[in-house]
């Protein structure tokens, strides 16, 4: 019993003092931030790591659930005769859940496992630690460059995702299943509200980004320097993203649309 | 040196290009797919119209005249001493010749479709302002109630019979 209960205490010992480190982290990371003004060129070669190679997947991927939420929706619709429909069921899914969600996970997947591995790995060979000693600060020249480039590239790559996706549902329904192009387009813009809708999508995909990004930093600065410990940051980083963006994205559509 | 100029380079070029397609994208998403194109008319002369029955009227309906939209709806509101609702609508200054005794109706575009105002025009020669109040109106038809109507009406007949 008493084993138990240390068990128990022991975890949440733990959980409390992981947070809190990287809680600390965080504000760390930010207060470096400022300093980044100087050395834009970090953080674009970051941008070029974390957002332009991560654009083919996102393209791919959001093209093929643009090309089957066409194909599913139109099914449904087709029944009652409301195929007019399909292009605002298909931009409302698109804009506010799928491509915030879906990117964030193909970007937790993508991006930010990369960064773990990157981090720990300059962890293990001690890279941190030679330079500290030449007096660099690795959270201003390694961690901030990557986290700054994580939530610039989240947003981006989520607009990408949501208007490709919505190309992709456009091909589908009006050149291959026959749907008015005018009704497709203008019942979509009669339903879509740039507030509610766009920028609301655009909010949660920047705090996607936040969050994930700074799991993966924050597994990648904290891990154990062994190989294990690296791999073990890796797949946390995956799991505790996906996780955080799908509890967060409940949290968020409560927010944003539970009200009325 | 040569070579990782060249290379720095593509690396820029690139994400310039990922920054100004990501940027598109959200162009795109507010221009083609949300309603900012048709936001525009948002000023405008606003008119009242007191309906029984709004049914699922809500704010930023659309208000048509002959199946155009002209303008939307601002506010929706209840008079605690008629018991009506109050409904103001803004109209774009373009339509600026719709008679005094227009008639406003609540529709429903299509069987299941959203609801929105229709307006008819009247034939008198004053034309309505901003702060008019249009009165002739027509409450929405409540589908339920139109069913249970059929119903009673059926159920009277057989019980003539």
């Amino acid at each position: 019993m008493t084993a138990w209960l240390q068990a128990l205490g022991r975890t949440g010992l733990s959980v409390f003092d992981r947070t809190g480190r990287a809680g600390i982290f965080l504000l760390r990371v930010l207060a470096g931030l400022p300093s980044l003004v100087f050395k834009p060129r970090l953080a674009i070669t970051q941008l070029y790591s974390v957002g332009v190679r991560s654009l083919v997947i996102i393209v791919v991927s959001s093209l093929n659930v643009g090309m089957v939420l066409g194909l599913q929706v139109y099914n449904t619709l087709v029944d009652f005769g409301a195929t007019a429909s399909l292009g605002p069921a298909v931009a409302l899914t698109l804009v506010r859940e799928l491509g915030p969600v879906v990117a964030a996970l193909l970007f937790a997947g993508r991006a930010g496992s990369a960064l773990t591995a990157e981090i720990g790995l300059m962890k293990v060979t001690e890279q941190l630690s030679g330079m500290e000693m030449m007096a660099v600060d690795p959270l201003k020249r390694i961690v901030g460059p990557r986290f700054i480039a994580g939530v610039i590239a989240m947003p981006l790559l989520a607009a990408i995702f949501s208007a490709v996706g919505i190309l992709g549902a456009y091909f589908v329904g009006v050149g291959l299943l026959g749907v008015d192009e005018g009704a497709f387009w203008s019942q979509m813009q009669s339903s879509v509200d740039l507030y509610e809708d766009i920028l609301n999508g655009v909010i949660k995909s920047i705090v996607f980004g936040f969050v994930v990004t700074w799991i993966a930093v924050f597994q990648g600065y904290d891990c154990v320097p062994t190989a294990e410990g690296v791999s073990l940051a890796t797949t946390n980083t995956v799991v505790f993203s996906s996780l955080w963006v799908l509890i967060l994205d409940f949290i968020l559509t409560a927010l944003m649309y539970g009200g009325t | 040196m040569e070579a990782h100029e060249v290379e720095s380079r593509k690396v820029e070029i690139a994400v310039g290009l990922f920054i100004a397609v990501g940027i598109a994208a959200l162009f795109m998403l507010a221009m083609k797919v949300s309603n900012l194109s048709s936001l525009t008319g948002d000023e405008g002369y606003v008119l009242t119209a007191r309906f029984d029955n709004i049914g699922g009227l809500k704010v930023r309906s659309p208000v048509s005249m002959a199946g155009v939209r002209i303008g939307r709806v601002t506010s929706v509101g209840f008079d605690q001493k008629t018991y009506e609702a109050v409904v103001k609508v803004t109209i774009n200054p373009m339509y600026n010749q719709i008679p005094k005794d227009t008639s406003a109706s609540i529709l429903t575009s299509g069987l299941l479709g959203e609801q929105y105002v229709g307006l008819q025009p009247g034939a008198e020669d004053k034309y309505l302002h901003n702060g008019d109040v249009i009165k002739y109106t027509q409450s929405a038809m409540i589908l339920e109630r139109l069913v249970g109507q059929f119903l009673f009406n059926k159920a009277q007949e057989g019980g003539s019979k």
